[in-house]
């Protein structure tokens, strides 16, 4: 076993696939006649079936959340930090769910998926989705699974807002959201930067309207920079100045030099824009980003987020990081200051912490330690 | 436990809703969960005891309320508490306002400065009271709004808040019969039960 399975990771782990066949109702008026959805599950699921946790995952997220598929691989789950034992998501008293949302790219049915009624690939036919329509077909996972309720449902960013929809939609089948980092509606310039990403994809010629995948084309170039863009916006100013400053990867800026100068900063997010293109669907990311612009919790409830919470039945710990401007410490306090309106119970933390919104996956004590703190009473008060 | 708490206790019905300011690490909205079923929420800001606080189970909202309380609905609660703190506040007069547009009743403890100790100590040596009970030096105090029994009573007639209770701790075994007779010079802190 690899010197980094250590003794507080859940280990290797394998993904599993459950097949649905029975239509699902879109919020777009559209049904998928069948779809399936492949998860992760890690601890075991106790006799009376109350211990089980629902991860939902951000807006490019999948259900590797923790552990390692082999021995060979590098990195463990995007939320290893999070989940294991003795980790705040103890996977010695939880059974951990987690699932690559339907319409991802990472084996869950997707843009990129066959169309069982044409036999090629759904492209940009693949019925756009939201945030409902995830924890609708989460809930078939739970049905499928032989769970009537979650103990907690927990996001953080998009994930968050999927567990307070999860809240409104299913009150009987939660008792503990936890919301990390979210908010209950996009900002202007949350939308603003979304629509920078998808014109990228969308100008890109390669994309060709979202037909790359027949002509065998990828549009690598608006994915890079679609991520780019969004990876500026999950760190903070003060981080990024701490990871790379000014500092010069190559070239000169001494005079009497024409040598072009590439900085530390423009050889990371090309690195990271790169890598996500060689991993990531176009069309999955247009979905998703249209989802995240889309979801607001309140709408069909007068606009009014305190009404909307009166429907919620389940206690909530809310979390959000002092330097996080994509979802900023603010949004934390609208949605805190609904449920206490609305008289549910809240716990509600601002992490000081200089990684922005990329904090909810870090390693931050104090947000372990909060986090650990309020795990520890789901599960205890049935 | 402190004192205080203890004494405050009686005055909050079982299963009511309490709103705790400056709740610490949950010792008395838990002690209140388990023996009153109270419905409590704390505020607190001060990280390791928030999660303390979190631990026990309890629900807490990290909020500076010297930044307002105006997201807690009027009549939202049965009662307010608000032990030592007040005059740790930047404005202890607007934060009495506040406990009664949110809660029904509040409970509000601090320590009088009109204690004969402290009288004596800045009599004799002219200098700000440090004790155990006070340990801070006047530029490193979190307490910048000291009063007294006399002071808060005044606040009370002037605002009409009206006082339904009153009890004080003394410093001694000895003391609580004087403190009750002459709260002003004999007691270390002042508890007060009031409402609109």
């Amino acid at each position: 076993m690899s010197a980094s399975i250590d003794s507080h990771s859940v280990g290797i782990v394998s993904p599993q696939v459950a097949r649905f066949a029975e239509p699902l109702a879109l919020a777009c008026g559209r049904e998928l006649d069948n779809y399936e959805l492949v998860y992760e599950t890690y601890g075991e699921l106790n006799p009376g079936r109350s211990n089980a946790v629902l991860i939902c995952h951000a807006l490019s997220g999948h259900h590797h959340a923790a552990g390692y598929h082999s021995e060979q691989d590098k990195k463990p789950g995007w939320w290893d930090e999070c989940i294991g034992p003795g980790k705040p998501i103890d996977t010695r008293r939880f059974f951990v769910v987690s699932l690559n949302n339907l319409g991802g790219c990472n084996g869950s049915t997707g843009p990129s998926s066959i169309n069982p009624k044409t036999g090629k690939a759904w492209g940009p036919d693949f019925p756009p989705l939201r945030a409902r329509d995830w924890v609708n077909s989460q809930a078939r996972l739970a049905d499928y699974l032989g769970i009537d309720c979650w103990a907690a449902v927990v996001g953080g960013s998009l994930g968050g807002m999927q567990a307070m929809r999860w809240a409104l939609e299913y009150p009987l089948r939660i008792k503990h959201c936890v919301v990390i980092a979210a908010a209950m509606k996009l900002s202007a310039q949350n939308l603003a930067f979304n629509e920078v990403a998808r014109q990228a994809i969308l100008s890109d010629p390669d994309f060709a309207e979202g037909n790359y995948q027949a002509m065998d084309k990828v549009p690598a170039q608006g994915l890079a920079l679609a991520r780019m863009v969004g990876h500026i916006t999950y760190l903070s100013d003060g981080a990024m100045a701490s990871k790379f400053g000014r500092d010069v990867r190559s070239g000169s800026l001494e005079q009497g030099n024409e040598q072009d100068v590439e900085f530390q900063v423009q050889s990371y997010l090309r690195y990271q824009g790169s890598q996500f293109s060689g991993n990531f669907d176009a069309n999955t990311y247009i979905l998703m980003t249209r989802a995240l612009d889309y979801f607001d919790l309140a709408r069909e409830y007068g606009n009014d987020p305190v009404a909307a919470f009166t429907h919620a039945r389940c206690s909530f710990l809310v979390i959000s990081f002092s330097t996080d401007w994509r979802f900023s410490p603010q949004r934390s306090r609208e949605i805190v200051d609904a449920l206490i309106a609305a008289d549910r119970p809240v716990t509600y933390t601002e992490i000081e912490a200089d990684e922005g919104h990329d904090a909810f996956l870090l390693p931050i004590p104090r947000y372990l330690d909060v986090f650990t703190a309020y795990m520890r009473r789901v599960g205890a008060d049935d | 436990m402190r004192l205080d708490l203890t004494h405050i206790q009686r005055w909050i019905n079982p299963g009511s809703r309490v709103l705790d300011l400056g709740c610490g690490n949950g010792e008395f909205l838990q002690r209140l969960r388990e023996e009153r079923q109270v419905r409590g929420t704390g505020l607190e800001i001060d990280a390791q005891n928030i999660t303390e606080a979190i631990a026990r189970g309890l629900n807490i909202v990290e909020q500076n309320m010297d930044a307002g309380l105006g997201n807690f609905p009027d009549q939202s609660f049965d009662t307010v508490v608000m032990a030592h703190a007040l005059q740790a506040v930047h404005y202890p007069d607007r934060i009495l306002d506040e406990m009664l547009r949110i809660g029904r009743e509040g409970i509000v403890t601090f320590p009088n400065f009109a204690h004969w100790r402290c009288r004596w100590y800045l009599g004799t040596r002219g200098r700000m009271p440090v004790s155990k009970f006070m340990p801070y030096h006047w530029y490193n105090t979190p307490n910048i709004h000291f009063c007294t029994v006399k002071d808060f009573e005044e606040l009370c007639r002037e605002k009409q808040i009206r006082i339904l209770a009153r009890d004080v701790v003394g410093n001694t075994d000895r003391e609580p019969m004087l403190a009750n007779a002459w709260p002003n010079l004999f007691a270390t802190t002042a508890i007060y039960h009031i409402s609109r």
